[in-house]
């Protein structure tokens, strides 16, 4: 069951007489109006048929009791247990203090295999049916920088010839346009740099798709489908715990992963070593080492985004 | 800080009168004295760690390889250490068909190459007489024996002669291949699993080796496998969700 609407068909401009075509066009758009109502709450409807009283009540993360995290916490496992058959652990883990993470790529080295791509479909519990994941895998022109001219539908065998591969991915924002355009402070930034999505807040308005210059943020039409064998139980709660209906998630570096020091699923996943992760506030870093030694790029650095995600050639 | 130091400070000497001022100046005393006690500590701690033996390609990533900046390490930092991926010892020939037991054997390189003598002057295949014929030696013009031990056919030797064993064969690479041998020892080069942080466990690295062949180095081409269904991107020449299984593409696919 899907929540696409098609998207609403330009009415051809009726050409009637001048009283009947105003009535027309109103009819229209009085239509368009309600459907676009319907569509617009079907995601809403279709929560509050799911969720208990304890979900709709619950506060924002950032306010939440230690007691209460505890709870919310128990009735989300508790849900993957009834809702996916499988038992997972949902840990809260907090930024490590004096670390800042920053990742980097080496479009020398990236063939485009798209293994990263499939290690955070994985990782991070994401819908089966659609093969969603938070990476995607550009095949650029070479001689640019500008994404907007890749595609992401190649195949077969790579790399070819005329071509680079560009992995992208959130690129956790020093100035995050997605954090300053949400309407209900669902999403922010943390002290090690991951910008965060409350999964349970995030009323799916779907403005910070729209501000994120990266696509970074994905929006989840239905309930993801994952069976019970596959889903990965080591979860977090700002992380890759299965997200509901309705709501905007993102890469998170994988901070249930990286939060416990461990390096993220698409760095292990790479089989060309093209991709580093560290703490950048670690002088004896690789990060450290490679943004003071290789000539590294950022995407679309005109905006001002200031991204945390370096791109380097070598 | 220093601010906040300071206005704190300020507060204080307002309300403060001389006794506890006096104490103020013993807690100042005492933690100068602490931080000391620290520094002596961590040095006498750090220093036979630093000569101690570490397996042979076992590097604990920054102390080692930059020796000038070692002093910079936080004491404590490292416990687990950056192992990297050994090759097994000297490589061994399966022989084809089986002995009179049945058995299927292998052989080391040494039992031919050491009754035979080392013709200097191969550098592919096409001038072997026998074995080795369908190797594809594609590196660069270097001769066998620029890798292979003359005398030794179970090991490897440098440049200059000197013997490698198989299982150090990285030392053997740098070589000729110092910019990659670098940016391997700063993180920078090569595949890796386990942490980023080396004070909650371990880290594992591939070794030259492992995606590059020897004879033949580079990195071979691959087919792209597992590919999300991209609503948004490419929506004009991508097949629809629906369709994209059935769709016969010019390629194929390696995922499932
Ligand atoms: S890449 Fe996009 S989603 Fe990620 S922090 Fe930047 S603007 Fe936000
Ligand atoms: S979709 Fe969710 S996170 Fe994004 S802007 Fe709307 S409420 Fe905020």
């Amino acid at each position: 069951m899907t929540h696409t609407e098609d998207p609403p068909r330009q009415p051809s401009l009726p050409i009637v007489e001048n009283l009947s075509r105003r009535a027309a066009v109103k009819g229209g758009f009085a239509t368009l109006g309600a459907a676009a109502f319907v569509a617009a709450i079907s995601p809403l409807r279709h929560a509050a048929k799911n969720s208990s009283a304890a979900e709709f009540m619950q506060q924002h993360y950032k306010e939440l009791s230690p007691e209460g995290k505890a709870a919310v916490i128990a009735r989300l496992e508790s849900e993957a247990k009834e809702n996916y058959g499988a038992e997972v652990t949902i840990a809260d883990d907090r930024p490590i203090p004096g670390t800042k993470f920053v990742y980097a790529i080496n479009l020398s080295v990236c063939n485009g295999n798209g293994k990263c791509v499939e290690a955070c479909h994985k990782e991070n519990n994401h819908d089966r049916s659609t093969n969603q994941s938070y990476i995607r895998v550009i095949e650029m022109p070479k001689g640019t920088m500008d994404m907007e001219q890749g595609t992401t539908t190649y195949t077969g065998a790579v790399p070819k010839d005329d071509k680079f591969y560009l992995p992208v991915q959130c690129q956790q924002c020093d100035e995050p346009p997605c954090v300053d355009v949400c309407p209900v402070k669902a999403t922010w930034k943390e002290e090690d740099g991951i910008v965060v999505v409350d999964y349970n807040w995030c009323i799916g308005c779907r403005y910070c798709e729209a501000a994120c210059p990266y696509h970074a943020r994905r929006f989840n039409w239905k309930q993801p489908e994952v069976p019970a064998e596959q889903v990965n139980p080591d979860q977090s709660y700002l992380s890759n715990r299965i997200r509901p209906a309705g709501v905007v998630e993102k890469c998170t570096y994988c901070l249930h992963r990286t939060r416990r020091g461990k390096l993220p699923a698409c760095l292990e996943a790479c089989p060309t070593g093209a991709r580093v992760f560290g703490n950048i506030l670690d002088p004896q870093s690789s990060i450290r080492w490679i943004l003071e030694n290789k000539r590294v790029y950022i995407l679309k650095e005109e905006l001002g985004t200031k991204p945390a995600f370096f791109y380097y050639f070598d | 800080m220093h601010d906040s130091v300071y206005i704190l400070g300020r507060k204080w000497n307002l309300v403060l009168d001389r006794k506890l001022k006096h104490r103020f100046a013993n807690l100042l005393f005492a933690s100068v004295v602490g931080v000391i006690a620290t520094i002596v500590v961590s040095a006498a701690w750090r220093s036979p760690r630093k000569f101690g033996e570490s397996p042979p390609l076992a590097v604990a990533q920054s102390p080692q390889n930059r020796p000038g900046q070692s002093s910079k390490n936080r004491p404590g930092r490292a416990p687990f250490l950056v192992t990297v991926n050994q090759p097994l010892g000297p490589p061994m020939i399966e022989l084809v068909g089986t002995d009179p037991q049945g058995r299927s054997g292998s052989v080391a390189c040494s039992t031919c190459h050491s009754v035979r003598p080392a013709d200097l002057s191969n550098r592919t295949p096409e001038t072997l007489d026998e074995f080795h014929r369908g190797l594809t030696v594609d590196h660069g013009k270097i001769a066998c024996y620029a890798c292979h031990h003359l005398e030794n056919a179970d090991a490897l030797r440098l440049a200059d002669g000197t013997t490698v064993e198989y299982e150090n064969v990285m030392t053997l690479c740098s070589q000729c291949h110092g910019p990659q041998a670098t940016a391997f020892a700063h993180g920078a080069h090569g595949g890796m699993n386990g942490h980023w942080d080396l004070s909650r466990g371990p880290q594992h690295k591939n070794n030259c080796i492992d995606c590059h062949d020897p004879h033949s180095p580079s990195y071979p081409k691959m087919i792209v496998g597992f590919k999300p269904r991209d609503r948004f991107l490419d929506s004009a020449h991508a097949p629809s969700n629906e369709t994209r299984d059935s769709t016969p593409s010019e390629t194929t696919d390696d995922a499932h």
